[in-house]
């Protein structure tokens, strides 16, 4: 096992790990200042001037809160259907033996390992093919296949912790399956599914690639961003639409890790 | 009444025998120990009588029911488990009370049944913590009382003592046996302790590769070994080969000779006698434990201290009873 | 305690609840096919069967008149793919996402090594969220940040113009390839926004396999005289390289399927992202669309394939 840790890193170690974080840190704080500046018509660096007028504005504009509320659905039921199938996947893969258990785990993480790309003009193919407009649920159903992923690890990590004895006591001391399910194995997997639905949710709210070939004429959060990027109409509206999606994604996803801090390994950490 | 029976059960898993050809029955309020080594088929045997596994072939009774095919939540057996298998998301008391949870029986019916039940295996007042603050023989304690307090016919413990320290062990042990007998429930206890086995069970079955190798009170099975195997693993008792069994007159090709059955002296009247030189020797507090080569079987003495200890080389005259002679069955 | 008492009641059969659980007991794999049934349906027939659909139609081809597709089994769309101009765009995003790769390799791993051999407690706690929170925070936030910063009037250059080196700037530009009128329409640009938002994915599979290096192996050979820089070489590095490989995966991977990064930041030229954008959408040929995918598809399939030779697997 690893003994002690030596207590003090090289100065280059030091120096590289601070650099590398800054790096990977401060363009995102850069959006909190950016939500704040007087310029309107350019990304002028220092700010001409701070003022908080531009939340007023975005408050007021209702294509931004169109957006919002589409994106905010969308999430919620891709999450929810996410929670269902990957609970149901995680289950058989890790309480059962099979055959084939690892083609599952195969098929799960597919949706995310592809580019993203690919998973989208499958299904948009697919739409076209079958005759399907797009629509409210042509954009969830793309989200939901790349959130059981995320779902389905942190059910499946929670599930290699109970250990096998506990469903066997259960049972043991009279439980049928269904009082060992809700006595037993949902307490159990409950915080794990709550980070998975957690993340789901920062994934889908977040996703952009996926839903410029499932959605239609509809537009997400992301989505009207990424018109916002190509061509800039109102740049201190985006500024702050981006900080509200920074704090957004960032609140599922603090929530996620401390609810499985302790044990399981990974919260997330399988994007 | 027969508690537990099992009419030639096998379990295999595909080419694996765990459990090959097994009968055994188990009477009512008995205390049955099932001894052998890890991958000996006895824990099999044991999730067998709890419902967790069902047998390839043959038929299990409990209390005249007919197993196979019941649930393990439909039968009235209770298991301790190896690992306790406490539920970490609840209290003590909710550990203790689920089986009469899940029963429906009511809140205060249950909170005082599991408060007697914690009372019984002296922890009272211990309802309010969780299994992770509890040592491991407290730990202990608590399985046993949740899966007393449901009131089996059978209770099964899967190596209960494994995890504790020896002097814990030892009190367990006793406490073990007197709440058996105050509440004569049958239990039926797997362990690879002999020294267990045979000072807690009123019979225990030997197992090895899936197989009972004896079936007997604690005193034949050590008396009188039936088998090498259980010679060695059940007392170390010597097993004297085809030759040595020969020059005796006996019929057997092999027979056990319990080490403090023989002593170092010449044979006097009717006893049977061997000689050979000493091989090595060793203080064992009581008794020393000196090692005769014969003619190139090993046979072991054990010796009270107070006897004087040959000088290793130096020829000896071993003699025993004729009556302390058991023929074995086969090698 | 008393004497025996008498044994609680067993369970009753509850109703259809009771009946249920005894058949899902005495048969469980129909339990197992109610459980795999619905996410089986879902991602092996609707995703899968999409992927395939897809697939299938990079074998026909588009009518040149017409613009319809002709459905009949043909590798023309294949031939088309390897015209020379869209060898170009995949030659171009393999190289990107080489390079990107090995360079987020080189920036993420003091931070992993870091984390790994010296972080601890609620260091440790604080390490894994200031890697967790970039790696999850939106993709397109992070892109508009960089959108932000290389912009000419932007913080890049307002830096560079504090530290009297805009000269170099301008020199780097003035670079053939890598250059451009500015940042924010050159493959540097298009670079640097790729490496900053892919890398984060790097750092936790190299962090875990850092982890699994002994401490007493890196004693051992510090012990027998090794340098730290040998240490490094022949201890450490061989040691953590299938957590290197398992995370550039997800940054080779993500980097070759990107469309976004370099229509926002980046020159004129394609990537195969945008090349597959643009068939099936504004040229309207879906057959040399899907024919593309198969490029990131078989790249990624000989990758993994390789990757899982290297025991990268183990260190995911």
């Amino acid at each position: 096992m690893r003994s002690e840790k030596p207590n003090h890193a090289p100065l280059g170690l030091k120096i590289a790990t601070a650099a590398g974080l800054a790096f990977m840190h401060l363009p995102i704080l850069l959006i909190f200042l950016y939500a704040f500046t007087t310029e309107e018509k350019s990304y002028q660096f220092p700010p001409p001037g701070l003022t908080a007028q531009w939340f007023a504005v975005a408050w007021s504009r209702p294509d931004v809160w169109a957006a919002l509320t589409l994106s905010l659905k969308v999430a919620s039921i891709a999450t929810a259907t996410a929670l269902v199938l990957g609970t149901l996947c995680a289950a058989a893969v890790s309480q059962t033996r099979f055959f084939g258990r690892e083609a599952i785990s195969l098929l799960v993480i597919l949706p995310i390992a592809l580019p993203g790309i690919i998973t989208g003009i499958a299904l948009r193919s697919a739409f076209s093919i079958a005759e399907i407009p797009f629509s409210f649920w042509t954009i969830v159903l793309g989200h939901a296949t790349f959130c059981i992923v995320v779902v389905y690890n942190n059910a499946v990590a929670r599930f290699r912790r109970i250990s096998g004895s506990l469903i066997e006591a259960s049972m043991d001391l009279g439980a049928d399956g269904f009082q060992t399910f809700r006595y037993v194995i949902l307490p159990n997997i409950g915080t794990a599914l709550l980070a998975g639905g957690m993340l789901a949710f920062a994934l889908s709210f977040d996703e952009v690639i996926v839903t410029t070939f499932t959605a239609g004429q509809q537009s997400t959060l992301p989505i009207w961003m990424l018109e916002e990027l190509i061509r800039p109409r109102q740049r201190p509206v985006t500024n702050v639409v981006a900080m509200i999606v920074v704090i957004v994604t960032f609140l599922p996803i603090l929530g996620a890790y401390y609810l499985t801090r302790d044990g399981d390994k990974v919260a997330g950490a399988g994007k | 009444m027969t508690a537990v029976l099992f009419d030639n059960v096998s379990r295999h898993f595909g080419a694996v025998r765990a459990v090959d050809r097994v009968k055994l029955s188990i009477a009512e309020g008995e205390f049955f120990a099932m001894l052998g080594p890890s991958g000996s088929g006895k824990t099999t045997c044991l999730r067998l009588m709890a419902g967790f596994e069902q047998p390839t072939s043959g038929h299990i009774e409990i209390f005249g029911e007919t197993a196979e095919g019941v649930p393990p939540y439909r039968r009235s057996v209770n298991t301790v488990f190896q690992d306790y298998a406490l539920f970490p998301h609840l209290s003590i008391l909710d550990n203790v009370a689920y089986g009469l949870m899940v029963r429906g029986i009511g809140r205060e019916e249950r909170r005082k049944a599991a408060e007697d039940a914690l009372a019984m295996v002296k922890l009272p007042g211990y309802g309010e913590r969780r299994p992770g603050q509890l040592s491991g023989g407290q730990r202990q304690r608590v399985a046993l009382a949740r899966a007393l307090v449901n009131k089996p016919k059978v209770l099964l413990l899967d190596e209960p003592l494994g995890a504790l320290d020896l002097k814990l062990r030892e009190q367990m042990q006793e406490e073990l046996k007197s709440l058996q007998q105050s509440l004569g429930i049958t239990f039926v206890f797997v362990t690879h302790d002999q020294g267990e086995a045979l000072s807690m069970a009123d019979r225990l079955a030997v197992f090895n590769e899936g197989r009972i190798q004896q079936l007997g009170t604690p005193e034949e099975v050590y008396n009188r070994p039936k088998t090498r195997f259980v010679a060695d693993f059940v007392g170390s008792a010597n097993v004297l080969p085809v030759d040595l069994c020969r020059r005796l007159g006996l019929k057997a090709s092999f027979a056990s000779l319990r080490p403090e059955a023989v002593a170092i002296a010449p044979a006097s009247n009717g006893a049977l006698s061997l000689s050979g030189t000493v091989a090595s020797r060793s203080f064992l507090g009581a008794t020393n434990r000196i090692v005769v080569n014969v003619d190139g079987a090993r046979i072991a003495v054990a010796s009270p201290a107070a006897n004087a200890v040959p000088a290793i080389g130096s020829p000896v005259t071993l003699s025993f009873a004729a009556t302390d002679l058991h023929p074995m069955e086969d090698a | 305690m008393t004497t025996v008492a008498e044994s609680f009641p067993l369970p009753e059969r509850r109703g259809t609840a009771g009946r249920l659980s005894d058949f899902f007991w005495r048969h469980p794999h129909v339990l197992l096919a109610i459980l795999l049934g619905p996410p089986l349906i879902w991602l092996g027939i609707v995703y899968l069967g999409s992927l395939f659909a897809l697939l299938l139609q990079s074998f026909f081809s588009i009518d040149d008149f017409s613009g319809l597709i002709n459905y009949e089994f043909t590798l023309a769309t294949y031939r088309q793919l390897l015209s020379e101009a869209n060898l170009d765009i995949i030659i171009r995003t393999v190289a990107m996402a080489a390079l990107v790769t090995l360079a987020s390799a080189v920036i993420v791993f003091p931070i992993a090594y870091y984390a790994a051999r010296y972080a601890r407690g609620k260091g440790k706690a604080l390490f894994y969220l200031a890697v967790m929170l970039p790696l999850w925070s939106s993709y397109l936030v992070k892109v508009y940040a960089w959108k932000l910063i290389l912009a000419k009037e932007g913080i890049l250059t307002w830096f560079l113009a504090k530290l009297n080196l805009l000269w170099l700037l301008d020199a780097w530009l003035a670079l053939p390839i890598v250059g451009g009128s500015s940042l924010s329409i050159s493959y540097t640009g298009t670079f640097i926004v790729f490496v900053y938002v892919w890398m984060p994915f790097m750092i936790l599979p190299i962090q875990a396999a850092l982890e699994r290096v002994p401490a007493n192996l890196i004693e051992a050979s510090s012990d027998l005289g090794g340098t730290p820089a040998q240490t490094f070489r022949h201890v450490i590095f061989p040691l953590a390289l299938p957590g290197i490989v398992a995370g550039s995966i997800f940054t080779f991977s993500l980097t070759l399927g990107d469309y976004i990064i370099p229509q926002i930041i980046g020159s004129s030229r394609l990537f195969i992202g945008q090349a597959v954008y643009a068939q099936q959408g504004t040229a309207g040929n879906v057959p040399l669309a899907a024919a593309f995918t198969v490029v990131p598809i078989v790249i990624m399939g000989a990758y993994l394939w390789m990757a899982k030779r290297m025991g990268a697997f183990d260190a995911l």
